[in-house]
């Protein structure tokens, strides 16, 4: 029975979208079977991001309607057998999404599946209320800066009051993944530290993906950067974190791909 | 790292504009009909109807959308032992 995991922040542009299909990857890659299901509905982006793009069909909407059935819309990834994608529909708007439409899809993916990972839209509107609602825990995406850390809160606001759980009177599970994190910057004072974003949202730490370059260049090959570039700093994170999403303990550290001479010699990059 | 991995870098930029160019003609032209598939998937499935019964999930279409041409898979899982319509008398169509 799959746990379903909403990654969600209230912000746009923090890297949900990155952290969905890279999470989503990692867990697939560790044998579990995986489906990550984008829920921003009219801006789909996760279909690209994974590489998917050019074969989609049906969609999340399709199956929300009763237009097409949950196996002919889930596309499996072609490196991971255990990675399956349920895009959004480019061409509608959110208002397409029933409530009861989406409980019955995620009911119907819980058996087949030991993650369900669903990508929110930015906001907190329809769209990112629904993605939440049937969560089991809650993967909060935050950049270190102002703005984000606010809407974060918003968000983690939201998770204690308007999901399923919550209003079952149970505890949500929330986490932070912290993205974007410059070490070197966060040490000089000019960025805000991991502790001081703990500090203001009390949620554990799920992960700290520095920022990196090889995220960029996932995105423009299609492939999720735990994949693409397995050993960058940035895939090692991501990696840590699904481990820890499976309940093993880890120590937080962030890993660089800070490279001496002799590493680079070797083509290898340093721990 | 290695050279090959420097210039792999370097023309990522030129496959992500070219996966771009790709998507978006798709995107800008299905404006007129974006649910394609699935019609044609329906009316796969009736023309297939006519002759033999077949449940929807055994039709199964995949596209990969490309630069010139899309290719259009059609997968169709006929069972064995074929139950016939009964609006017709002998399967008209022998599948090879």
């Amino acid at each position: 029975m799959a746990q379903v995991v909403v990654v969600t922040s209230g912000k746009g542009g923090v890297g949900k979208t990155t952290s969905t299909a890279a999470l989503g990857a990692a867990l697939a890659r560790a044998g579990e079977r995986v489906v990550v299901v984008d829920f921003d509905v009219g801006l789909r982006n996760l279909d690209l991001v994974m590489g998917a793009e050019r074969r989609v069909v049906y969609d999340l909407i399709h199956v929300v309607q009763g237009s097409a059935r949950l196996s002919q819309a889930l596309i499996r990834d072609k490196r991971i057998d255990t990675l399956f994608l349920l895009a959004a529909s480019q061409t509608r708007d959110k208002d397409s999404l029933s409530d009861d439409g989406v409980e019955r899809v995620i009911r119907e993916l819980r058996p087949s599946f030991d993650w369900v990972i669903c990508d929110s839209p930015a906001g907190i509107e329809r769209g990112s209320s629904l993605a939440m609602r049937h969560a089991d825990l809650a993967v909060v995406v935050a950049n270190p800066e102002v703005s984000s850390v606010r809407d974060s809160d918003r968000i983690i606001g939201l998770l204690d009051s308007t999901t399923d759980k919550a209003k079952r009177g149970e505890q949500m599970e929330k986490y932070l993944l912290l993205t974007r994190y410059d070490p070197v910057r966060a040490e000089r004072g000019e960025m805000l530290c991991v502790e001081d974003v703990l500090e203001i949202l009390c949620i554990p730490l799920l992960g700290i993906i520095p920022e990196s370059k090889d995220v960029l260049h996932a995105s423009n090959m299609g492939l999720p950067v735990t994949i693409n570039e397995p050993t960058s700093a940035a895939a090692r994170a991501y990696n840590d974190a699904a481990r820890r999403l499976q309940g093993e303990q880890i120590p937080l550290v962030v890993p660089s791909d800070r490279t001496t001479l002799f590493s680079k010699l070797l083509g290898r990059r340093a721990a | 790292m290695k050279f090959a991995g420097l210039f792999g870098r370097q023309r990522s930029a030129t496959t992500a504009h070219h996966r771009l160019q790709v998507l978006l003609m798709h995107e800008r032209c299905a404006g007129g009909n974006p649910d394609l598939i699935p019609i044609l998937h329906e009316d796969i499935l009736a023309a297939i109807n006519k002759h033999v019964t077949v449940d929807a999930d055994k039709v199964r279409l995949k596209i990969e959308r490309g630069e010139m041409v899309s290719l259009l898979e059609i997968d169709i899982e006929i069972p064995t032992h074929v139950k016939q319509n009964p609006e017709r008398g002998a399967p008209a169509v022998q599948f090879r």
